[in-house]
């Protein structure tokens, strides 16, 4: 909100509207890497003063020698590659499920009342509650891994879909039919537009969800990836190892929310939710 | 006590003793936003007037005139370039006390979480008024502005009219010196603007408050008030302070269509069409 | 009272297929990892005795109530202090957004190394801090999202700092901070489990491992079953008391979305 637009509304802040966007910017992004800098000089520190063992926190240049080593091991990319293959297949099963289950039963009021209790029981049972039975049919295939990521990022998907299909103006609605429009292009033109965040929502929920449980997966059950190598890491005393291997897995996470947001942007740059964000 | 007042000789006075008329001084405001990057937007030039004890002001102008701002300068709210605000002898800094601000958006201004009674009670409970004293005034606000039934609801279960009636009351309740109020009937329906209006008035009358009111309708700011402020557009200084001088007693048939009412309101207006045309009277002086 | 037949209706209807559906499809199985439902219900009152509901459930549920009480008192804290401080903000955002892209069950082995996963102290850890970060942002939001005419109204009645947060802040952001609190009950649920099955030897998630690599098929399946009902009997109390501290932004809600 700039104090040369013709009028100044009563909810603008005058004080933080009279710094302008570039300086904070700037100012942001040098405090954000202090702040980096700081967190990692601290960690440092406290590793090689001994103020906590080295044996379980080493330094951290000592974690990003191991890390960088890593990189150039053939075991790493494989790992890398079978984590990310798993979680993408996981997730874009369970949107496509969502989706469709979500639409089947959003656009039906019998089928909403129906189904509500069982989705409401069903939603939040831990999906490591599968976790026995997925080892006892699946073992450490990576079958189990699917079963885990797709029962739980499917939950948050329909969640957030019939919120969507629920939400469509009845008025807009209303409209349609009175053009005459028909059930496939009331579909289009209506209930997907107002879906799409809702489905971007989804998007979001499920792939961190999905993240979570590809890495459990691997983590306890043993299916191959960088959660198993993670867990033989740290089992085997290899500590610089298992930090390394946290910190590539984080940077995963980064990556995987900074896509998200990145096709959030692009699909609803319309939608006044993203464009008050960006102004 | 700032500088000037121990460089003009005048004494200091005691913000619980108000030795003199004046309840609200503006002395020389002005107001620049200064943006990095940014040319400067001089919002206000100059703006000198009193508003004395018990008056009732309203202050009227183009769009962007910076009513807004004045108003928020005036509530501590924002910082001054230059001159200063006095409140009963003491220049405002940051909010002051004994002022009570009724602002444009009610439903946004009344906590969601509190019932109606509880938004009235707060302030006097920061002011540390005793409990039953509190429910005493918390009551009689009600009452000024006809909400008893009200009391334990939430406001996002009133009308737009009724909320607005308990950001007055809860300003009324907490006995201020000075109640601005910021063109607070402008997002209400013209009917109940209507009954708002006269509540106002009635509230000014029954309580004392010294009351500045800000809006953009000039019919209104002429049937509220004893003057009216016309201010420039922008960088603002004042147009002109007309006097207001309809009777006391005023309702919304009789006095709108009094002549003198139709007189005042068409030298405002004129006053405000010169404003947005860029007329002002210290290019007028020095021309 | 035709209307009360009618939601039951709905309400039981499909669950009660299901249930015949699993009856009837496990009845005569042979399949040692699909035993019928029969058996496993039988097999309930010998397996979770009271013995086994105060020395394996009761305690991982007390941890996961401990976790995450400490994960919501540090969260509000903390995101209060930043969401008010954009200083703050500005120095903290990239390190919590790394934090709090990290899948929580990597906190495992770290912990692992610091605390192990034989006593109380690891898995108490783990629970807290994995359940930290969603409350900790959403409580910056919603900080952050305040409406600025509230905050100015406050200041303008010149409300103090304890009472602004109080009253003003806290309940303000009260409806994202419970988002968040619910985002991180699911993720303690998941630790609570995962946390036992390193090295513990009593707990929820520690018996269905056990029955599991004892090929105790029945007993591991009503493992499993109490687990899902927990979780859903949590997710209930979550529910109950939010609907009674937001009942205000419930109220609130309906109205603007039914104007």
């Amino acid at each position: 909100m700039s104090p040369s637009s013709a009028t100044l509304t009563p909810s603008s802040r005058p004080r933080t509207a009279t710094r302008s966007r570039r300086p904070r910017r700037s100012r942001d992004l040098w405090l954000g890497v202090t702040g980096v800098l700081i967190v990692l000089a601290g960690a440092e520190t406290l590793s090689r003063t001994g103020i906590v063992n080295p044996d379980f926190l080493p330094p951290v240049t000592e974690m990003y020698a191991s890390l960088f080593e890593m990189l150039g091991e053939g075991w790493f990319w494989e790992a890398l590659w079978l984590t990310v293959r798993g979680w993408a297949i996981g997730l874009a099963a369970a949107m496509a499920l969502g989706i469709v289950v979500g639409f089947v039963i959003g656009s039906s009021a019998f089928l909403r009342k129906f189904t509500n209790s069982t989705i409401e029981f069903l939603r939040p049972i831990p999906s490591v509650a599968l976790i026995p039975l997925v080892i006892l049919i699946f073992g450490t295939q990576p079958q189990s891994a699917f079963v885990l990521v797709v029962y739980a990022a499917f939950w948050q998907v329909l969640v957030q879909v019939l919120y969507g299909v629920a939400d469509v103006d009845p008025v807009a609605r209303d409209t349609a039919r009175s053009y005459h429009f028909g059930p496939i292009r009331i579909a289009r033109s209506v209930v997907y537009p107002t879906a799409l965040p809702y489905i971007m929502t989804a998007f979001r929920l499920g792939a961190a969800v999905a993240l979570i449980l590809e890495i459990t997966a691997e983590l306890v059950i043993g299916v191959d990836g960088l959660g198993r190598e993670l867990g033989v890491a740290q089992s085997s005393g290899a500590v610089p190892e298992t930090y390394a291997l946290v910190i590539v897995i984080g940077f995963i996470g980064v990556a995987v929310n900074l896509l998200v947001r990145l096709i959030e942007r692009k699909a609803l740059w319309w939608h006044p939710s993203v464009r008050s964000e960006q102004s | 006590m700032t500088i000037t007042t121990l460089l003009s000789g005048r004494t200091a006075k005691a913000p619980e003793a108000p030795a003199t008329d004046i309840a609200l001084d503006l002395r020389n405001v002005q107001k620049t936003y200064d943006t990095p990057g940014r040319p400067e937007v001089e919002a206000i030039r100059n703006l000198d007037f009193r508003i004395n004890r018990g008056e009732l002001v309203c202050v009227v102008g183009p769009s962007g005139a910076g009513k807004t701002t004045l108003l928020r300068s005036i509530a501590g709210l924002l910082d001054l370039t230059a001159g200063e605000v006095v409140l009963d002898g003491n220049a405002v800094t940051g909010p002051p006390d004994g002022m009570a601000v009724v602002f444009q958006e009610y439903g946004r201004s009344l906590f969601p979480w509190m019932t109606v009674r509880q938004n009235i009670e707060l302030p006097l409970k920061e002011k540390g008024v005793p409990k039953s004293e509190r429910k005493a005034k918390v009551e009689r606000a009600l009452e000024e502005v006809s909400l008893t039934e009200a009391a334990d609801q939430h406001p996002w279960q009133l009308s737009g009219g009724m909320q607005q009636r308990v950001a007055i009351a809860r300003a009324v309740a907490f006995e201020p010196t000075v109640l601005l109020m910021d063109e607070p009937f402008a997002a209400v329906d013209a009917q109940t603007r209507a009954e708002l209006e006269d509540l106002v008035r009635s509230l000014w009358q029954h309580l004392g408050v010294t009351v500045l009111f800000v809006t953009h309708d000039i019919d209104e700011a002429v049937y509220l008030g004893e003057r009216v402020i016309v201010l420039s557009n922008r960088p603002t200084v004042l147009m002109e302070d007309v006097d207001v001088d309809l009777p006391a007693e005023r309702d919304q048939l009789t006095t709108r269509s009094d002549a003198r009412f139709g007189e005042l309101r068409g030298h405002v207006y004129s006053l405000i069409q010169k404003a947005k045309a860029g007329h002002r009277p210290d290019e007028d002086q020095e021309a | 009272m035709t209307r009360y037949f009618k939601q039951a209706g709905y309400a039981l209807g499909l669950p009660v297929i299901l249930l015949t559906g699993w009856w009837v499809a496990s009845a005569g199985s042979t399949n040692p990892f699909w035993p019928p439902l029969s058996t496993i219900l039988e097999a309930f009152p010998t397996t979770w005795t009271m013995d086994r509901i105060v020395g394996d459930v009761l305690p991982s549920l007390a941890r996961l109530g401990i976790g995450f009480g400490i994960a919501v008192v540090l969260g509000i804290v903390l995101g209060t202090a930043i969401g008010l401080s954009p200083t703050l903000r500005a120095l903290s955002e990239p390190v919590l957004e790394f934090f709090r892209a990290v899948p929580p069950p990597v906190l495992v082995p770290i912990i692992a190394l610091f605390a192990g996963y034989t006593g109380w102290l690891g898995k108490i850890i783990t629970i807290a801090l994995g359940c930290l970060w969603p409350i900790l942002l959403n409580t910056v939001e919603g900080v952050r999202g305040l409406d600025p005419t509230l905050t100015d109204t406050a200041k303008s009645y010149r409300l103090s700092p304890w009472r602004r947060l109080v009253f003003v802040i806290l309940p303000g952001a009260s409806p994202r901070i419970f988002t968040g609190a619910r985002q991180s009950l699911s993720i303690g649920v998941i630790l609570m489990v995962i946390s036992e099955l390193f090295g513990a030897n009593r707990g929820l998630g520690a018996a269905i491992v056990q029955f599991q690599r004892t090929f105790a098929i029945p007993q591991m399946w009503t493992g499993v079953i109490l687990l899902g009902v927990i979780g859903v009997l949590l997710a209930m109390l979550f529910r109950l008391a939010e609907n009674r501290m937001l009942a205000w932004y419930v109220g609130q809600r309906q109205i603007e979305r039914g104007a």
